[in-house]
């Protein structure tokens, strides 16, 4: 599905990733952790293509097409999909005319036609009941007055509208209680298949009590220094990260 | 003004001479110029009373003695008056035989616009067959409209018509010496639009309709008068979206508008004179004064989309002068390139009990600069009156320019005055969101700029308002940076 070779990235002149390797096989789950300010959320930003990044070094095949030589928006009609850590507010702008056009811009790309109102709505009716999204939050501007939570719900919500082959959470566990957490977890899980694959990003090892990796990948200082099975992260959980940092070092 | 006062005099004998009293003159376009002998004229041409070449002449006295204003937050060359004609016969647009004779890529803004072929060949002044739809539908309108008292012709022909209408309430509103350019446009004005709305009537339809498909003719010296007569409501709206050229550079419009105990005046502008190219060369001059006056419980609402011309100068006002009355201003003003655009309104609370809300949204592109200027005048006799205003800026560039210059006097302490403003940068994270989610740089823009000015664009009636969010996404093509 997506592999990376030899990621360097910088922003604003500093060197954030450093030569990082991923290798993520469809239907996969791999669980990214790692101290705050290790990369992760620049990881996310690159694969997705945010320009604010600059790739110095490396490559990313995705599904056979050169990802970094795709727009931002290019890569996310070839099913890429990033749930931000901090979602945006877009005043004025419905969160579900904002989620009708972008399925409508995916279809484009497919040869679709746009999708009829009826098929629209009762996918909404669908997906929103998956994430236990408030009826109302559907009709607000997006993201606007939204508490943390209901941020993060959005986010796994229009993920499932959208339907995409990888998608990359960033940090959606902080800020959840753990009802919450379920409700997410259960979104995600529901959408796990053989065809998709998801990169998790997290900071506690909780969260993936509910979604359970393949494999769980070690983060620090730009670089991926540690790889195991899902019973990693217990480890972690258990011992932090300073035995591994020092082992690098 | 760029003439001395010798050389004015000369210019004045001169034209004197060349002219005469003559009324009887063939052509279509007097020389340039502007003196008294150029006003009798154009009064003449148009079969005036007197009374009303007294009023021009009048106006003209007061014009001679002011001079151009200094504190707009604009630039420009300063038109020469005298370079000027100031009558032209009814314009008789040129007439092309088919569309691909219209400039392509005025085609492809009007494409993009979704303007049917057939309105833009009407827009364009592309021979059209006779039994066109539009015609037959005019033409039930103005019956409909009849049917009902409403009146709805030029100005010229209101004159005429409805002299006494006409001269109890031209200037009313703006007085001949008002302020520069309204002196002038009193002084010369020949097109412009007249609308009566009878006692307790409500105009059935939005004016606008009948307006498009008429095209009164948008001229340099538009005048525009608007009575809405007790209890009587009106919807109307000017302008349209379609990229509009002109010859003249200078448009100094004037517009009128009296709410009488009661009435309603919804008035709608869609401003896209042509903006100038990239560098900002040869673009209209849009300096226009436009005012309502409510009487008792009365209420004026002025919504305008603003995104043509090079220079716009314009401050579509209210006073309030009845108990009870109501003032609103909604605008969204798009400057891009080197557009600058000075525009706002003024609220007047005279009468007890009156309110106003002012809801001005500015976007800035391009190096363009972006200025709101607003007043909120309370007056001693406004008791309990109350005004809200917001006044929002966003920059799509870090070289163009967002300028808010509030003006509040309060001379009521029972008044409550609120006022906002903010000012934002178009997020880098916000379009990367959308993008995120599939939406191009385009469509990101367009979807972000329409929410940020959905408080206006909602006021618009509904026909105009899908066009003005494909004109405020067109205005704004590739300008983020
Ligand atoms: N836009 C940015 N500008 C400057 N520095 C940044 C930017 N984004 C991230 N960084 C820096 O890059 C490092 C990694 O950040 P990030 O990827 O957010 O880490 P994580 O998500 O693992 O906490 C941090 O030191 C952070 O300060
Ligand atoms: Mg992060």
């Amino acid at each position: 599905m997506i592999s990376i070779k030899n990621l360097h990235a910088e922003v604003e002149g500093n060197k954030i990733l450093k030569g990082l390797n991923l290798e993520v096989k469809a239907g996969e789950v791999h669980a990214i952790m790692g101290p705050n300010g290790s990369g992760k959320s620049t990881l996310a930003s690159v694969l997705a293509g945010n320009e604010a990044y600059e790739v110095t070094e490396g490559s990313v095949d995705f599904d056979g097409a050169d990802l970094l030589d795709l727009d931002v928006d290019e890569r996310a009609k070839e099913g890429m999909f990033l749930a931000f850590q901090y979602p945006v507010e877009i005043p004025g702008v419905s969160n579900i005319n904002f989620l009708k056009a972008a399925l409508n811009e995916k279809r484009a790309h497919q040869g679709l036609e746009p999708i009829k109102a009826k098929d629209f709505l009762a996918l909404v009716q669908e997906k929103s009941e998956l994430v236990e999204l408030a009826g109302k939050l559907k009709n607000r501007s997006v993201n606007e007055g939204f508490s943390g939570g209901e941020k993060k719900r959005n986010e796994i919500f229009q993920m499932a509208m959208l339907d995409p082959k990888f998608a990359i959470l960033d940090e959606t566990d902080s800020g959840l209680d753990i009802d919450a957490l379920k409700v997410v977890s259960h979104g995600v899980n529901s959408m796990r298949s053989p065809e998709r694959a998801f990169l998790v990003i997290t900071h506690y090892q909780r969260l993936l009590d509910y979604i359970v990796p393949d494999f769980v990948h070690v983060l620090y200082n730009g670089k991926i220094i540690k790889t195991g099975p899902k019973e990693l992260a217990l480890e972690l959980e258990e011992k932090g990260y300073d035995w591994l940092i020092e082992e690098t070092v | 003004m760029a003439y001395e006062g010798d050389e004015l005099l000369e210019e004045v004998t001169k034209k004197e001479y060349e002219f005469g009293f003559v009324t009887d003159i063939e052509s279509d376009k007097i020389p340039n110029g502007l003196n008294e002998d150029v006003i009798r004229l154009i009064s003449s041409k148009k079969d005036e009373p007197k009374w009303l070449l007294d009023w021009r002449l009048d106006a003209f006295k007061s014009w001679k003695e002011m001079t151009e204003p200094e504190w707009a937050h604009v630039h420009y060359a300063k038109p020469d008056f005298q370079a000027i004609s100031y009558y032209s016969a009814p314009k008789q647009k040129v007439l092309l035989d088919s569309l691909d004779d219209v400039d392509p890529e005025l085609r492809k803004t009007m494409d993009k616009l979704g303007i049917s072929t057939e309105e833009q060949k009407r827009l364009q002044g592309v021979a059209v067959d006779f039994v066109m739809d539009s015609v037959s539908v005019a033409t039930s309108f103005k019956e409909k409209l009849g049917e009902l008292g409403i009146i709805f012709m030029s100005i010229s022909e209101a004159v005429k018509q409805h002299p006494e209408l006409v001269r109890k309430y031209i200037g009313s509103v703006v007085p001949q010496k008002d302020n520069f350019y309204a002196a002038l446009n009193s002084a010369v004005f020949t097109d412009g639009s007249f609308c009566y709305i009878p006692k307790g009537v409500r105009c059935p339809m939005e004016l606008s309709t009948y307006f498009r498909i008429n095209e009164a003719g948008t001229g340099q010296f538009e005048r525009t008068l608007l009575i809405a007569d007790e209890g009587s409501h009106v919807s109307y709206l000017e302008g349209c979206t379609a990229p509009q050229r002109d010859e003249n550079q200078l448009h100094a419009a004037v517009v009128e508008l009296v709410a009488l105990d009661d009435a309603e005046i919804k008035y709608s502008t869609v401003q896209n004179w042509y903006p100038g190219d990239a560098t900002g060369k040869g673009g209209i001059f849009n300096f226009v004064t436009k005012r309502g006056i409510c009487e008792k419980n009365a209420k004026i609402s002025w919504t305008q989309v603003e995104t043509g011309s090079a220079v716009t100068w314009k401050y579509p006002s209210c006073i309030l002068k009845g108990d009870n009355s109501v003032g609103e201003f909604y605008s969204v003003a798009v400057t891009n390139n080197y557009q600058q655009a000075d525009t706002g309104t003024k609220m007047i609370h005279i009468g007890k009990n009156t309110k106003s809300t002012i809801i001005s949204k500015g976007i800035s592109a391009g190096k363009s600069q972006n200025s709101y200027r607003g007043l909120v005048q309370i007056n001693k006799s406004a008791d309990n009156a109350r005004n809200f205003s917001q006044c929002d800026s966003l920059l799509m560039t870090d070289t163009s320019g967002a300028h808010t210059f509030p003006y509040i006097e309060v001379n009521n302490h029972t008044a409550k005055v609120e006022h906002e403003a903010t000012t934002s940068k178009i997020g880098e994270e916000q379009l990367f969101y959308c993008k995120q989610r599939g939406l191009n740089e385009e469509k990101a823009i367009s979807m972000i700029v329409n929410g940020y000015a959905k408080d206006v664009l909602n006021k618009l009636p509904m026909e105009f308002a899908v066009e003005a969010q494909k004109l405020l996404a067109i205005s704004l093509e590739g300008s983020v940076g």
